[in-house]
């Protein structure tokens, strides 16, 4: 079943960590391929907490695994991932002459994949 | 290279370093206190960092990797500089780009090198709050420093940001927790608003939360500007924000009525819908308020020394980032002379890259292009777009082997203290490098096509 969600990439303390270390190890990658979505969209879904997902943009698609988010803490309709390679291949290439892509309220297509 | 006076004690192997500065954010926090196992190179303790101070400093080893590298094989720092300058004085349009996480001193030298070559120079800026610096230069902006919000502000109004994970201290320096000439009751003196889409790890710390519907934020702050103003706001705006009439109107009230407030901001505002109009929104509704009270709204900025690189390009070309030399004077023109926009239309034939890594961070049809043309990069670490590159310098790190100047996210310039020596040379000694050697080269190709416009003079 496809939907399509928002999804807005942001900084986490464990994303920023990581980067420090190493972009290339273990913990910076899984800090950047989970995204969070709220628990009733999941439900609705049929997704679980650790399955995989496609997200699809109008400019690129990558597989991150996902992981529930109390509605308190994000609506439904809404997903957050930290900032790193995946969102980079989602965020648009336009920057309507600003320089900017937009990168923060990404229209993506939700996929599940395992 | 500027030195700082050292403010070290030494006991056998052990040094301490005091008044050293974290350079990982815009906070730019300059009370640290270094342990350093000088023979096993390496920071044992880092007093006062937080998580991602502590990460920086206690993860800091000189990795043994080659001084650099070319078309991915080892050569000298002299070959790699060699390779450089050909590359950039053969270039029809070359960019450099970053420089948010290296000195001001190197980052003036990256401007004369541009300016010299008449290409582009861009910072990482244009990628964060470049939309702030259009809107700025539009609307102007209600300043101060974090030192006077600290001391003065007892109205503090978070938007779009989440400075729990991206600036951990903050709170704790500037402007919640944070004891104030004026705010000796530090959380209790302030009140703490925090608007955003989600429930952020920043939330837990604000008196008020208000959830603003994804992509609604120019409404929500067209609609306080109209409440400010005592202007009639339609009642269905509240559809579109998700934000009630009663919790703008408080909040309205709260702002005119504080003795000194404040609007951070962050990339939820400007890299979203609406961009540099969201920037200009939250600008102007700081400086409408200074009608009723004193107000401020400034932008959070996220790396070390973004805004010394705003502020070293804006004193020498007049412009913040995005800017073209190629009719030999500064042109600023985002979205033809930004980064992503040279690299996804095929623009820019040679790019060097200072401190950066857009080739983990940029969009994919702009990193196809790097993977096309000669690049160069200068970073202390092997990154994504080193391993594209034609020409990787390894470099040392500022603010840890490398002395300076940066600048903290509300402008104000901290010097940069050492604690460790790197074998490996600084930015700034490269870029002098290529600087040099680009200049024999655009010497030689003149003098070489004046010989041939004379010989064809002759014939
Ligand atoms: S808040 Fe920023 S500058 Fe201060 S210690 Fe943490 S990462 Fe470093």
């Amino acid at each position: 079943m496809d939907k399509t969600m928002i999804l807005v990439p942001g900084r986490t303390t464990k994303q920023g960590v990581g980067l420090i270390d190493s972009k290339f190890k273990k913990d910076y990658r899984e800090a950047t391929t989970t995204v969070e979505i709220n628990v009733e969209d999941m439900a609705r879904l049929g997704l679980e907490d650790g399955c995989k997902v496609k997200l699809r943009s109008a400019d690129g698609v990558v597989t991150v695994k996902c992981t529930g988010r109390r509605t308190e803490d994000l609506p439904p309709g809404l997903m957050f991932i930290a900032y790193g390679p995946p969102t980079s291949k989602l965020m648009g290439k336009d920057t309507a002459a600003s320089g900017m892509p937009l990168s923060k309220h990404l229209e993506v297509e939700l996929k599940r994949v395992s | 290279m500027m030195r700082v006076a050292e403010k070290a004690k030494s006991e056998g192997n052990i040094k301490i370093v005091e008044d050293a500065t974290c350079t990982f954010c815009g906070c730019l926090c300059d009370d640290m206190v270094l342990t350093v196992d000088v023979d096993a190179k390496k920071i044992t303790k880092a007093k006062n960092a937080c998580v991602l101070g502590k990460a920086l400093f206690l993860n800091y080893e000189e990795e043994d990797r080659p001084f650099a590298l070319i078309g991915g094989k080892e050569a000298t720092t002299a070959e790699a500089v060699e390779e450089a300058a050909q590359i950039l004085a053969n270039a029809r349009f070359p960019i450099i780009y970053g420089m948010s996480d290296t000195t001001c001193e190197t980052q003036r030298k990256a401007v004369g090198l541009m300016d010299m070559l008449g290409g582009t120079i861009d910072s990482t800026t244009s990628v964060c709050h470049g939309p702030t610096g259009m809107a700025l230069q539009g609307v102007g902006e209600s300043t101060a420093t974090l030192g006077e919000i600290k001391n003065r502000a007892d109205l503090v109004i978070y938007w779009g940001g989440n400075p729990a994970e991206s600036l951990p201290r903050h709170f704790a320096r500037y402007a919640v927790t944070a004891k104030g000439m004026y705010t000796p009751n530090r959380k209790k003196d302030r009140t703490i608003v925090n608007i955003d889409v989600r429930h952020t790890k920043s939330v837990p710390v604000a008196d008020i939360f208000i959830q603003v519907k994804p992509g609604a934020d120019f409404e929500l702050l067209w609609a306080l500007r109209a409440l400010v103003k005592n202007r009639h706001v339609d009642p269905n705006i509240e559809k579109k924000t998700g934000v009630s009439m009663k919790t703008m109107k408080d909040l309205v009230e709260r702002m005119k009525n504080c003795r000194y407030g404040v609007l951070f901001f962050g990339m939820g505002l400007t890299m979203t819908r609406g961009r540099h109009f969201n920037s200009a929104a939250i600008l102007s509704l700081g400086s409408d308020l200074n009608e009723y009270t004193h107000f401020i709204a400034t932008p959070m900025r996220g790396h070390g020394n973004v805004t010394g690189a705003d502020t070293v390009v804006a004193w020498q070309t007049g412009y913040p980032f995005g800017v073209n030399f190629s009719r030999g004077y500064p042109k600023f023109n985002p979205g033809e002379f930004t980064a992503t926009d040279m690299f996804v239309r095929g623009d820019a034939d040679a790019g060097l890259i200072l401190a950066s890594d857009p080739g983990s961070n940029f969009t994919q049809a702009a990193v196809d292009h790097m993977k096309k043309i000669p690049m160069i990069v200068l970073d202390p670490k092997y990154t994504h777009t080193a391993k594209l590159a034609r020409v990787a310098f390894t470099t040392a790190h500022y603010g840890i082997n490398v002395p300076g100047t940066a600048y903290r996210s509300d402008g104000v310039p901290i010097e940069l203290r050492t604690c460790l020596d790197s074998k490996y040379p600084s930015d700034e000694e490269v870029i002098t490098a290529i600087y040099r050697r680009v200049e024999q080269l655009l010497i030689a190709k003149k003098r070489s096509k004046g010989a041939n416009n004379k010989r064809q003079k002759a014939a």
